[in-house]
């Protein structure tokens, strides 16, 4: 599949002609210099936007074919998204952030979505932060927001841009673990990371250039 | 998502922006105030007009001397005071005029007035007992003089609420002597306080017989007995214009004028000096609802500039609920309810408010307001329309978007 972005001379091609398989319980990490589209390809994996052209198949169906409601519930069932910026709602609590995919799952009574919620604060070593809203917890903490928002609703895929960026390394150590055991739990998971020690923990590193996979290497078990 | 997730949802979300959302309802509640108390004020106002007008006196006629139209040529036939009581008795006649149910003439001078060491001045009425019933008058003190009073040249006199309390201060009126220009008359009555009407204050006032005002006032011969007015009822509010067509060629006939464009006497029907005033207060209606229109519109650019002023923030927001799995049809729910309790909040308390400043300005500023439903509805509807229109039209645009592309947006 190809994306690119604008038309005419602004045309920019972030994907050229990429053809990726992922496996179920696949631990993957891009990698890549900045600008060479990790993180357009992740959003196409997350069904947060659609190629120009070519096709993505997530579970055997073909993602262009689904309906807004079917892509909604992908996005809310199958796939987990941390964002690179995180994008918290500002205006309210972390633990209601969390909450969000849950509501929008249709999750009942409002008492057990607070509940999982909280579980899922608790996993991210925010427990105490619970009614914070993300404007009084730090980059590192909002980013654990995020993580625990996207494992709330226990995905099938977990998808991170490049979750450790803004953390510090004993913080990012602790937040590898965390990926280590989702995968050990049969998930999938595929991070953006520009450090190698991170990409070694997983099974398989991905490299892309300008748009293009460059390499494609299965660590041997 | 549930209904009462979605409502629980907006609330919480409404709560969230709460400053952008009492300067929405605001917007709403003045425009909506301000609406319902304008149009009330002009309503209120014809409504006053109205009421002012028809306490003259219903299905009333006014004949009076010369014309309008042809005033230089009455001008040239030597003369302007051509009305007599021999017209108005010819009037009175029932098989003549049919639809004439009553006639009073009227004879008024302003006269200095004396009873003991005080003194006064005001319009003297000389005419007949049908003159209280024409004008819907009443004696509520005593006893207003009959017809065979007229007839005998009784000195008698029925005086208005504002010359017993400059001639009787302090004392009762009935039986007392008054003068009028020195000529001595006991008083029978005290009329009712009718306020000023549009040209007069009908508490000033004396009402004498005609046959005494005659002689009173010096008329110059038996046949130029000049009338200051005749006034004639008509039987009904539906039978005005019969009457005066009945008038009109009566009168004509009399005055041995051949056509209508000769007439030397005007003919006013009450309706027309009511529909005349109304118009001029619908007129005020219309400019006062076009002032209210503008605040609306006002308060609706400035709900809309709330509303589109965050809507990048809430574009991103809407981005980011649809990548956690909200469907299209969810977000529109959910700015739909939003909008519709910002809506609700400001048509409710700007109704209120509306309603409750109309009770309240009658004492404050002593003018009549009618509360009027179609304002109160037309104004709600546009109110809410407006914040409707704003807040889900952008927001149903960003639902189409992609979630990437609606979070990039800014
Ligand atoms: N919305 C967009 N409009 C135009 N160009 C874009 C847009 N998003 C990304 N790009 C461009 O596409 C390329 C890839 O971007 P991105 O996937 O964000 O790279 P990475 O995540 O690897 O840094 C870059 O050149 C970037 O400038
Ligand atoms: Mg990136």
């Amino acid at each position: 599949m190809s994306k690119s972005y604008g038309s005419g001379a602004a045309q920019v091609d972030a994907l050229r002609s990429v053809d990726l398989t992922v496996e179920r319980g696949d631990y993957l990490a891009i990698m890549g210099q900045s600008g060479s589209g990790k993180s357009t390809l992740m959003h196409i994996l997350g069904c947060l936007d659609v190629p120009t052209s070519g096709s993505y198949r997530i579970g055997g169906a073909d993602v262009s074919q689904l309906t807004e409601a079917a892509l909604a519930e992908v996005r809310n069932r199958r796939v987990g998204f941390v964002f690179q910026q995180f994008h918290l709602l500002p205006r309210i609590s972390a633990v209601r952030n969390v909450e969000l995919p849950l509501i929008y799952g249709g999750m009942h009574p409002r008492a057990a979505r607070r509940e999982r919620a909280e579980e899922a604060l608790a996993i991210v070593g925010l427990e105490d932060r619970l009614s914070h809203r993300p404007t009084e917890l730090s980059g590192g903490q909002q980013q654990r927001v995020a993580i625990a928002r996207a494992l709330v609703t226990d995905p099938d895929i977990l998808l991170a841009d490049e979750p450790t960026g803004n953390l510090a390394s004993d913080q990012a150590t602790e937040l590898l673990s965390i990926f280590d055991t989702v995968h050990d739990a049969g998930r999938t998971v595929v991070l953006i990371t520009h450090d190698p020690d991170v990409a070694r923990r997983a099974r398989r590193q991905v490299r892309i250039r300008d748009g293009q996979i460059v390499s494609d290497v299965n660590k041997p078990a | 998502m549930s209904w009462l997730e979605l409502f629980r949802g907006a609330l919480d979300s409404l709560l969230e922006r709460r400053s952008r959302s009492i300067l929405t309802v605001l917007g709403l509640l003045i425009g909506i105030a301000a609406v319902i108390l304008t149009v009330g004020l002009g309503e209120g106002a014809q409504a006053q007009v109205g009421s002012a007008i028809s306490a003259l006196g219903t299905n009333m006629l006014i004949v009076t001397p010369g014309s309008v139209s042809t005033a230089g040529v009455s001008g040239g036939l030597g003369s302007a005071s051509t009305l007599t009581l021999a017209d108005a008795s010819a009037l009175s006649n029932a098989t003549d005029c049919p639809q004439i149910s009553q006639v009073a003439p009227v004879s008024q001078h302003t006269a200095s007035l004396a009873a003991g060491t005080n003194t006064w001045t005001a319009p003297v009425v000389g005419t007949t007992p049908s003159y209280l019933a024409i004008r819907d008058r009443q004696v509520v003190l005593g006893q207003p003089f009959t017809a065979g009073e007229v007839q005998a040249q009784a000195h008698v006199a029925l005086i208005g609420t504002e010359v017993v309390q400059n001639l009787f201060p302090s004392s009762r009126t009935i039986g007392r002597t008054i003068t009028i220009n020195g000529v001595p008359f006991s008083v029978t009555g005290e009329l009712n306080p009718a306020g000023s009407s549009a040209n007069a204050n009908e508490d000033n006032l004396v009402i004498i017989p005609i046959s005494v005002a005659e002689s009173l006032f010096g008329s110059r011969g038996p046949y130029a007995q000049s009338l200051s007015q005749i006034l004639l009822s008509a039987t009904g509010p539906t039978t005005m214009s019969a009457a005066y067509q009945e008038a009109d060629s009566l009168l004509l006939e009399l005055h041995q004028l051949p056509t209508p464009a000769a007439a030397d006497f005007t003919i006013t029907p009450q309706t027309s000096l009511l529909a005349t005033a109304s118009s001029v207060s619908k007129t005020m209606t219309v400019l006062l609802g076009g002032i209210a229109a503008i605040a609306l519109l006002v308060g609706g650019i400035g709900v809309m500039n709330i509303m589109l002023v965050s809507v990048s923030e809430r574009v991103q927001e809407i981005g980011l609920r649809k990548a956690l799995g909200a469907t299209p049809g969810v977000i529109l729910r959910q700015f739909l309810i939003e909008a519709s309790l910002l809506g609700l909040g400001g048509g409710v308390l700007g109704v209120g408010l509306g309603v409750g400043g109309s009770l309240l300005v009658p004492s404050l500023l002593h003018a009549p307001i009618v509360i009027s439903l179609p304002a109160v509805v037309g104004a709600v509807v546009v109110a809410v329309g407006i914040g409707l229109c704003f807040g889900v039209y952008p927001a149903a645009r960003a639902a189409r978007l992609s979630p990437i592309e609606a979070l990039r947006s800014a």
